[in-house]
């Protein structure tokens, strides 16, 4: 630590950070644009101006900026000093000659970091009285929209999207003050962290679309911390709502996860819970169609439901721990099923073991950002996990932060940092079937078959570790190319191993943990990640149940006589065939559900949950996080949270029914109230989620004696919001399960813990760049700690399970009939909740869903594939390197139960066979041949063509 | 005595007096262009809503009793519903003082009483005058950088033609 002399008070500085960096956490207000504690400094702005002194007998100083200049001990400057003062007026005063008149009409006023800086400065009156300069504007599609007389010149916006996140469509244009950002014509953004532009922005640029279709200001959006539903990553999101609507989802901090940015799925994609697919009220079949009835009704047909036999529970991976546990809780352990079906149940209990197995690290995203050798291993990261991989898109710039170490130059400095970076090779390989976004930055990519690269896993384990098994039959190009990722592993300081379950295979994770282990023998912080498909995968792995091929064989025995569903989507599960077969071996299906799905048309009875933006839940990350969302509307009836929907229905059983299981007081589900009786009993009834509780305070919480305010001190239209409807004021609606009061009144302060933060604002600054004042130090930890509980952060005490041998799968080879189908990484579309959002829709509705096959043989440009489900009819893409053999497809945007990985036929379209491409609707498809529920994860599905001599279309293989 | 005298005499001269008390309603009281009475919005000299919705009467409302939700055609922002409670409404012009287009104004209007409370619920139908108020020549749009129908980008007073991108000259 340093000490620096602000206006002649002494305070600690960091030393290797910058004086802006020290003023700002000393609590002073300097004015800054350009820099960004994640993107460092470039001095572009000039607005941080201070005087600094060289010694305590120098009176004149000299003005610096203080972005670009290090702290040193003892360093003497004053912000306050005149003449620094009317350097940053009259920089300001430059930036505004141009600035339109455009306050009132823009999306950004009222947390507009421009204004606030302003008004900072102290400039109030306009003296230039000439022409300004104007731009045009661009249409940068359905997330992002662009306003280019605006801008100030700051560069944040390239620096965050070309040299941060890796974005190749966005650029600076023409020179002096005509400087131009944006891209080289019209046309959709194409990074998938375009939408951060709205925050990274200064000012009203670039703002948030679907944001300004429904817009309201800053001042009067209550906020709700919470957590983004998406993928298993667990980023930290607020989420902003007005009038019973959400109205924008933004990043909330959290330093070991999502940091400064947010994907676009996570930004945009909570629009599926303001749509029109929304279940609103109980719902049950009357002359074959879905009418609403009476809550009461409903459980009064629940009871006679449950009077007919077994009641068995289905789950899910992306509803709550909370929905989840209620519902076993309801049922009994051996009657809760995950929801899951065979495959992936044994790919993330795979995953869950081999975490809990590893000794050495499991990262968080942050540690990721510092891994300086880096195996990417059978996931494309930027599809399933896009946070993750820009993590790693960071962790390539290691070699360039040593270089810069080596040449004292500081780290923040980011200019020269990524100059002397363009000559540092990274260490990132990338093993996957297909091109990821990450390969323009990898050292080395490997394109191969899922069980290829699951042994060369296996192979670089072994050149790391000699116990390690030895692989057969490696062909010695591979066992090179292992040689030179080992070598670069083991010489790493910080090596990291990153797979998943993108490609439905075990073998994958177990090669990447192996690699791991191996790599940890000798040096701890070898880190290991498994990427899961959805955002309580890991949550519910711990739980435990049964298969979907397990609640089928029951149905099909006919043991259940009820069959509860909690916010799972099973046609998406299911193909086509045993799903029908499932409804029909059991006589009644009551879905909880807050969407409607294909699912709803056939359940008997339907009842309305909450998504997550209107309960409270727990969720666990794929890194073992434990954190909690908070709801930002307080649901009418009848909706309501699931676990209290399965509360009801347990009211509706008859206690000494026989077949439930033992009613265990302290776990009774119908004493549970609030949510906290739920998480509390979760807690007790599962050690190993026992910390569950304390994931964040509990709705007992307060601050000061009050509640936390959810809403801004100046949150207007109170007497008059709902005065069309009755001009009777109504008090806030109470919420027992949260500590926030849905009303301005309410604790609200910088001290707050970080889990429990609604909306980032100080005096002075509005703009989301007051998030400075949150934090214990300027891009560290929140105030009081990062929010969410680690299940793996430490290795476990416990002496290592001697490693298993592990099954090393055979080579892959090529079939002359049939090409391996594999998911296509593909971010907007394939994911079940966001794809319901309109701007999410309008994204992906650009790319229609199409069959990429290798571009080394010539294929025509429409083809049939024939699925479970019947043949499709679907556009074909070459991709170069594409391993002979293997096609991709978008997952479930072609068949919408989709499991991975499966072979299928290929034939040329016929015009009877042709069937529109896009989603399948359920009976439409006649699948000629039922397809076999085998559990094995690679099921090779028999399908003869529907209509017409096909002639089968032998890739590759007929090539001389 | 003299006292009482004094005192009859004064009471009689008054009656003498020009009378205070005028015959309301018969007769209106002139009240002035800027007294504080019942609000409207007003339309620029367009004829097109002045309001823009930017939500700065509502924030500095001090009792919270306007309301209203941006809609857009076009680039040009306008209120989709504009709702002010009068049964709240102090009437401290704060609103007025706030708007930043002279769309929401107030007029020497006070008579809006009724008899049952919702009636006092105006909404924008009711708000929305045809005419420009009491500033007849300002028209928002034509000095924000905002293009909207029938104002190009560049078109705006003060403003020079787009930035050609392509040209290399200073």
């Amino acid at each position: 630590m340093a000490t620096i002399h602000l206006d002649g008070k002494p305070c600690a500085a960091r030393s290797g950070t910058n004086l802006l960096q020290a003023c700002l956490e000393a609590g002073a207000d300097l004015p800054y644009f350009c820099w960004h504690p994640e993107l460092g400094s470039v001095g572009a702005c000039r607005q941080c101006a201070v005087r600094q002194f060289s010694g305590p007998e120098d009176k004149t100083g000299r003005i610096v900026m203080a972005c670009m200049t290090p702290v040193t001990d003892g360093a003497l400057l004053s912000i306050n000093d005149a003449e620094a003062r009317e350097f940053r007026e009259n920089v300001i005063e430059w930036m505004m000659v141009n600035h339109p008149h455009d306050c009132p009409v823009c999306e950004e006023g009222g947390e507009c970091h421009l204004q606030d800086m302003t008004a900072m400065t102290g400039h109030n009156k306009r003296r230039y009285r000439f022409t300004k300069r104007t731009h045009t504007s661009q249409n940068l599609g359905p997330f992002v929209k662009h306003e280019m007389n605006r801008c100030i010149a700051c560069y944040r916006c390239v620096r965050f999207y070309h040299d941060y996140a890796g974005g190749e469509d966005l650029a600076v244009f023409a020179s002096h003050d005509n400087v131009y950002f944006g891209r080289a014509t019209d046309g959709t953004l194409e990074n998938a962290f375009s939408g951060n532009l709205a925050e990274i922005c200064p000012t009203g640029v670039f703002t948030d679309k679907p944001f300004s279709a429904a817009y309201s200001r800053k001042w009067d959006l209550s906020g709700a911390p919470s957590v983004c539903v998406h993928c298993a990553t667990g980023c930290n999101i607020i989420v902003n709502a007005r009038q019973d609507t959400v109205r924008r989802v933004l990043n909330r901090y959290n330093g070991e996860v999502n940091r400064y940015a947010l994907c676009d799925l996570g930004r945009f994609g909570y629009g599926f819970v303001n749509a029109p697919t929304r279940i609103r009220a109980p719902l049950r079949v009357i002359s074959e169609q879905q009418t609403p009835i009476p809550a009461q009704d409903a459980l009064t047909r629940f009871a006679r439901m449950a009077a007919d036999g077994p009641v068995i529970g289905i789950g899910s991976s992306r509803a709550s721990l909370e929905t989840n546990f209620s519902l076993r809780a309801l049922v009994g352990p051996d009657r809760f099923s995950t929801g899951q079906t065979r495959q992936e149940q044994t790919c993330t209990d795979c995953a869950l073991s081999l975490l809990r197995a590893h000794p050495g690290a499991i990262p968080t995203l942050h540690d990721m950002e510092s891994a300086d050798a880096v195996l990417v291993l059978g996931e494309d990261v930027s599809a399933t996990a896009p946070r993750l991989g820009l993590a790693l898109r960071q962790s390539v710039r290691q070699p360039s932060f040593h270089a810069a170490d080596a040449a004292k130059v500081p780290r923040w400095m980011d200019a020269a940092v990524r100059t002397l970076g363009a000559e540092c090779p990274s260490a990132l390989f990338i093993a996957t079937p297909a091109p990821t976004e990450l390969d323009s930055i990898a050292r080395e990519t490997v394109r191969t078959a899922p069980d290829n690269i699951a042994r060369l896993g296996f192979a670089i384990a072994h050149r790391i570790n000699p116990a390690a098994p030895p692989v057969p039959d490696m062909p010695d190009t591979d066992a090179a190319q292992a040689d030179r990722i080992a070598a670069t592993l083991v010489a790493a300081g910080k090596p990291l191993i990153v797979s998943g379950m993108q490609y439905g295979s075990p073998a994958l994770m177990q090669a990447a943990a192996s690699i791991a282990s191996a790599l940890a023998t000798q040096n701890p912080a070898a880190g290991l990640s498994l990427v899961l498909p959805d955002c309580n995968s890991m949550g519910l792995t711990i739980l435990g149940g049964l298969t979907l091929e397990d609640v089928l064989e029951k149905a099909a025995t006919g043991e259940i006589a009820t069959l509860v569903i909690a916010e799972n989507d099973l046609s998406r599960r299911l193909d086509p065939s045993s799903l029908t077969k499932l409804k029909n071996d059991v006589p009644n299906i009551v879905l909880i559900d807050h969407t409607l799905t294909p699912l709803s048309r056939d359940a008997a009875l339907v009842l309305p949950a909450t998504p997550f933006t209107e309960c409270t839940g727990t969720l666990v990350s794929q890194e073992g996080r434990i954190q909690r969302f908070f709801p930002a509307i307080t649901p009418a009836a009848p909706v309501q949270a699931a676990w209290r929907w399965v509360r009801m229905l347990a009211e509706q059983i008859s206690t000494n029914d026989e077949t439930l299981p033992d009613r265990n007081p302290a776990t009774d589900l119908r004493t549970w109230t609030r949510v906290d009786d739920v998480t509390a009993a979760l807690s007790r009834a599962c050690p190993a989620l026992a910390e569950a509780i304390n994931a964040a305070p509990n709705a007992d919480y307060r601050a000061d004696n009050q509640k936390i305010r959810s809403e801004p001190a100046r949150a207007s239209g109170r007497t008059v919001i709902r005065s069309h409807i009755s001009v009777r004021d109504q008090p806030p609606p109470q919420n027992p399960d949260t500590p926030f009061s849905n009303s301005m009144e309410g604790a609200y302060s910088p001290d707050l813990p970080a889990a429990l933060i609604p909306f980032f604002q100080v005096p002075s600054w509005n703009s989301g760049q007051s998030l400075t004042r949150f934090q214990q130090e300027i891009g560290g930890a929140m105030r009081g700690g990062d929010p969410g509980i680690r299940l793996f952060a430490t290795p476990s005490d416990s002496p290592p399970e001697p490693p298993r041998t592990p099954d090393i799968p055979a080579a892959f080879t090529p079939r002359d009939d049939e090409m391996l189908l594999l998911p296509e990484g593909r971010l907007f579309g394939p994911e079940e909740l966001s794809a319901l959002s309109p701007s999410v829709a309008a994204r992906s509705a650009a790319d229609a869903p199409t069959l990429s096959l290798p571009a080394g043989t010539p294929y025509p440009p429409r083809m049939t594939l024939h699925l479970s489900d019947g043949p499709h009819d679907l556009a074909t893409r070459p991709v170069t390197n594409l391993p002979d053999g293997i096609a991709l497809c978008p997952p479930h945007m072609v068949m919408r139960a989709f499991a991975f990985p499966r072979t299928a036929r290929l034939s040329p379209v016929t015009s009877a066979a042709a069937v529109t491409p896009g989603y399948a609707a359920p009976g439409h498809a006649t699948p000629v041949t039922p397809s076999p529920l085998t559990p094995a994860p690679v099921t090779p599905i028999p399908v003869t063509p529907a209509s017409g001599p096909t002639a089968s279309v032998t890739p590759r293989r007929d090539r001389p | 005595m003299s006292g009482t005298l004094r005192t009859l005499f004064l009471t009689f001269l008054h009656a003498f007096r020009r009378r205070e008390t005028v015959q309301y309603p018969e007769e209106k009281p002139y009240l002035p262009p800027r007294y504080r009475g019942r609000i409207i919005l007003s339309r620029d000299p367009d004829g097109e809503e002045r309001c823009v919705s930017c939500n700065l009467c509502a924030v500095a409302c001090p009792v919270d009793c306007i309301s209203l939700q941006k809609a857009e055609t076009e680039g040009r922002w306008y209120p989709e519903y504009f709702r002010i409670n009068f049964s709240r409404c102090i009437f401290c012009g704060f609103c007025e003082e706030a708007c930043p287009t002279y769309a929401i104004q107030l007029t020497p209007d006070f008579e809006m009483s009724e008899y049952s409370r919702p009636n006092l619920v105006y909404e924008k139908e009711d708000l929305l005058i045809s005419g420009t108020g009491k500033y007849p020549d300002y028209n928002f749009y034509r000095v924000a950088g905002v293009p909207v129908p029938g104002k190009e980008r560049g078109e705006s007073e003060h403003e020079r033609p787009p930035v050609d991108l392509h040209s290399l000259l200073p």
